[in-house]
């Protein structure tokens, strides 16, 4: 089993600061927080770092070496000759830069810059305080190149799918962007549709799949959808029908690593007591979901219910060792897309049993 | 030996008339025969203008006489505009090409043949890929107006193809054309100071250079590969990111009341925007230009952001372009004003 490579935070290299590069307009700041993260800042151009390192940088200048990512803990000084005189001298060129449109984008429609910035730490919140996730083996995913994370999809409503993004993009020793592909009535909805594109989700077509793992992108799939959103309290943290296998044949034609996800707490955000299914007929969605607070608390009952979530990564399942034409092989495909489905199950109970209970 | 031999339709249009330029240079090209309803705006060596309908059967005669090897096939419009009207719009792109087939069918000299369509073939949904393979089939059916139109032609071409298989056919699919001095519709709206959207919905554009999009007919002209393929820019561009760099007003307008507004523009001549391309605003359409850089090796210089800059700097700067590089409405507009004049000196 080819375990995914880990690269402790202490040990990687100084990154080169010695000239101003415009390149390095869209790179992540390269220090770490006094709280011991990496900074989630984008750097500012030609400085490597984010506006508040930036002058801690200029305060401690260290000595260049190429490449690459260096987050090595920096006292925040105060002062220095890169910052303006404003307390926040990054934001004021941010807005210039939006209001001009003057950012990049990537095929697919993600605005690394407005996720990372602004939407992303949005859930920061959600993340930290609400929900107090705990995460378990994000190590496990691969550094850089492609890989297929599949998880187990619960919660009325996706909400597990951003934390998984915010736990890969916050505690991930690369902070990779999970690029998801979410079902199409995602993108007819407007707000949420728009959002789902800046944010780096795709549409879940085999297309969109094999091509952001040909472009060496970490793709995340929930394979049972509105079946594992929508289902009843009752059937809480029992996986669902796993699709028609189509993210197994995607793994083994691309042939990419499967890492197992498996989520606890988000059944119990939203529990689902029953699903309305005459007014989700109306209405045209899949389901309509009926929780202790909501229809009743009106719009405050969207609010979720502040359960303790614990996401766990699992080991990399490789996809190497299978014949060219594998994918073609249906009674290998659905017999593969089982044995993932047992291996989340099983991290599944295992993760419930080692709670202490729902909310704490 | 004898050089190729060419005809284009639609050599009045922006990319016949662009094309037929470009074959100027080429020592390899002895004649161009151009084919319109009008005349081209401006003389170019070598081309043989024959004004003709490709609708009309007269167009058989053109092949065998002017007898030419290659057949270059741009006359699908994609607005009413001068054609007067939806239903004289799919009579000549949907009628003119099968007729225009038909002859060429029989025209035994012929060996290779492009045709400029389009990457509305594809329409615009929710569902679609977010990189549009060539052999993707629009999950969305109900194609209407200019990206039927383009299908149904397909069609036609595909039939060609299959009846002479000695011939190379090859089909660009383009993207939306933007360009300094070409004019179509979605220059037109990119042109407003106010541009409406729908709320809600920020569609990923994709566009093609204009110098890029002769390029392109030109690399399949000199090729010796058939097939369909995307021609498009690297890259893609948010409408409201493109409405911020052009440094214009963006108006955010419900979904159900896009279509009124648009239909408002088109009645007032502000802009053409034909109402079965709104879906486009919503969903946009990106392509996957793979296959065309691998096979038909062809990779477009511009990049979306580029063209669209070229496209913002270029067209404010440039007051008076040479007059067969103005867009057309202003071609007629300068014309129209001669025409006045001359009026007034001789009374």
């Amino acid at each position: 089993m080819a375990d995914a490579e880990i690269i402790r935070l202490d040990s990687r290299t100084r990154a080169g600061r010695t000239g101003p590069s415009r390149a390095q307009a869209r790179v992540r700041c390269r220090a770490t927080t006094s709280t011991g993260r990496p900074c989630r800042n984008y750097a500012t151009a030609g400085t490597g770092y984010c506006a508040v390192h930036a002058r801690a940088q200029s305060a401690h200048p260290a000595q260049g070496s190429p490449a690459g990512q260096a987050p090595v803990h920096v006292g925040e000084a105060p002062s220095g000759p890169v910052a303006p005189s404003r307390q926040h001298p990054g934001v004021e060129e941010f807005v210039r830069r939006r209001l001009a449109g003057d950012y990049e984008v990537d095929d697919f429609g993600y605005d690394p810059e407005l996720a990372r910035q602004v939407l992303l730490p949005l859930a920061g919140p959600l993340y930290e305080r609400y929900f107090r996730v705990k995460t378990l083996g994000v190590e496990r995913i691969p550094n850089t190149g492609p890989a297929l994370l599949v998880g187990n999809h619960s919660g009325t409503v996706a909400i597990d799918a951003v934390m998984v993004q915010y736990a890969v993009a916050t505690e991930h020793p690369n902070e990779r962007a999970i690029r998801n592909i979410g079902a199409d009535l995602v993108y007819q909805l407007p707000f949420i549709g728009a959002m789902a594109r800046k944010t780096g989700n795709a549409v879940a077509t085999d297309e969109d799949a094999e091509e952001l793992l040909r472009r060496g992108e970490l793709v995340g799939v929930y394979p049972e959808g509105y079946k594992g959103v929508g289902k009843g309290w009752r059937e809480r943290y029992k996986l669902q029908r796993f699709g028609r296998g189509g993210f197994m044949e995607t793994a083994l034609r691309s042939r990419v690593p499967i890492i197992p996800v498996a989520v606890v707490g988000a059944e119990e955000a939203f529990p689902m007591i029953a699903n309305a299914k005459w007014l989700a007929r109306i209405l045209g969605f899949p389901y309509f979901p009926i929780t202790p607070t909501f229809p009743l608390l009106g719009p405050l009952g969207l609010l979720p219910l502040p359960s303790k979530w614990l996401i766990e990564f699992g080991d990399p399942i490789p996809m190497d060792d299978y014949p060219d034409d594998a994918a073609d092989d249906a009674m290998l495909v659905f017999d593969l897309a089982d044995r993932v489905r047992d291996t989340i199950q099983q991290m599944l109970y295992r993760n419930l049993q080692k709670r202490k209970g729902a909310f704490f | 030996m004898a050089g190729r031999r060419v005809l284009i339709t639609g050599v009045s249009r922006f990319l016949g008339l662009r094309l037929a330029k470009r074959l100027e240079q080429d020592d390899d090209v002895e004649l161009v025969v151009g084919v319109d309803l009008e005349d081209p705006p401006l003389p170019i060596k070598k081309l043989e203008f024959v004004r003709v309908d490709i609708r009309n059967p007269l167009i058989a005669r053109v092949l065998e006489t002017t007898k030419v090897d290659t057949l270059i096939h741009t006359n699908i419009a994609s607005t009413p505009g001068r054609l007067g009207g939806r239903s004289q719009m799919k009579e000549n792109n949907v009628i003119g090409t099968m007729q225009l087939f038909a002859a060429a069918q029989r025209a035994e000299r012929i060996q290779r043949v492009v045709m400029k369509s389009s990457t509305a073939v594809y329409g615009s949904g929710p569902r679609e890929p977010s990189l549009l393979p060539e052999d993707h089939a629009a999950r969305q059916v109900d194609l209407s107006g200019y990206g039927k139109d383009c299908a149904e032609a397909e069609q036609y071409a595909r039939d060609f193809g299959r009846r002479r298989p000695d011939v190379d056919l090859v089909v660009l699919r383009t993207q939306n054309v933007v360009g300094p001095t070409v004019s179509t519709n979605m220059t037109g709206y990119l042109s407003l100071p106010v541009i409406p959207t729908s709320l809600g919905f920020d569609p990923r554009l994709q566009f093609l250079h204009e110098q890029d999009a002769v390029e392109a007919l030109y690399t399949a002209l000199k090729g010796d590969v058939g097939g369909i393929y995307n021609i498009a820019a690297d890259g893609i561009v948010y409408l409201s990111q493109a409405i911020r760099q052009m440094g214009s007003i963006e108006l955010p307008i419900l979904a159900p009341a896009a279509h009124t507004a648009a239909n408002l523009l088109r009645r007032f001549g502000v802009v053409d925007f034909p109402t079965d391309q709104l879906k486009l605003l919503l969903f946009g359409r990106v392509v996957s230009t793979r296959r065309a850089k691998e096979h038909l090796g062809f990779t477009p210089m511009f990049t979306t952001a580029e063209t669209l800059q070229d496209f913002r700097d270029r067209r404010q700067h440039d007051t008076l372009p040479e007059p067969n590089l103005r867009p057309t409405w202003e071609r007629e507009l300068f014309e129209y004003l001669k025409q006045r004049n001359q009026q007034r000196q001789t009374v």
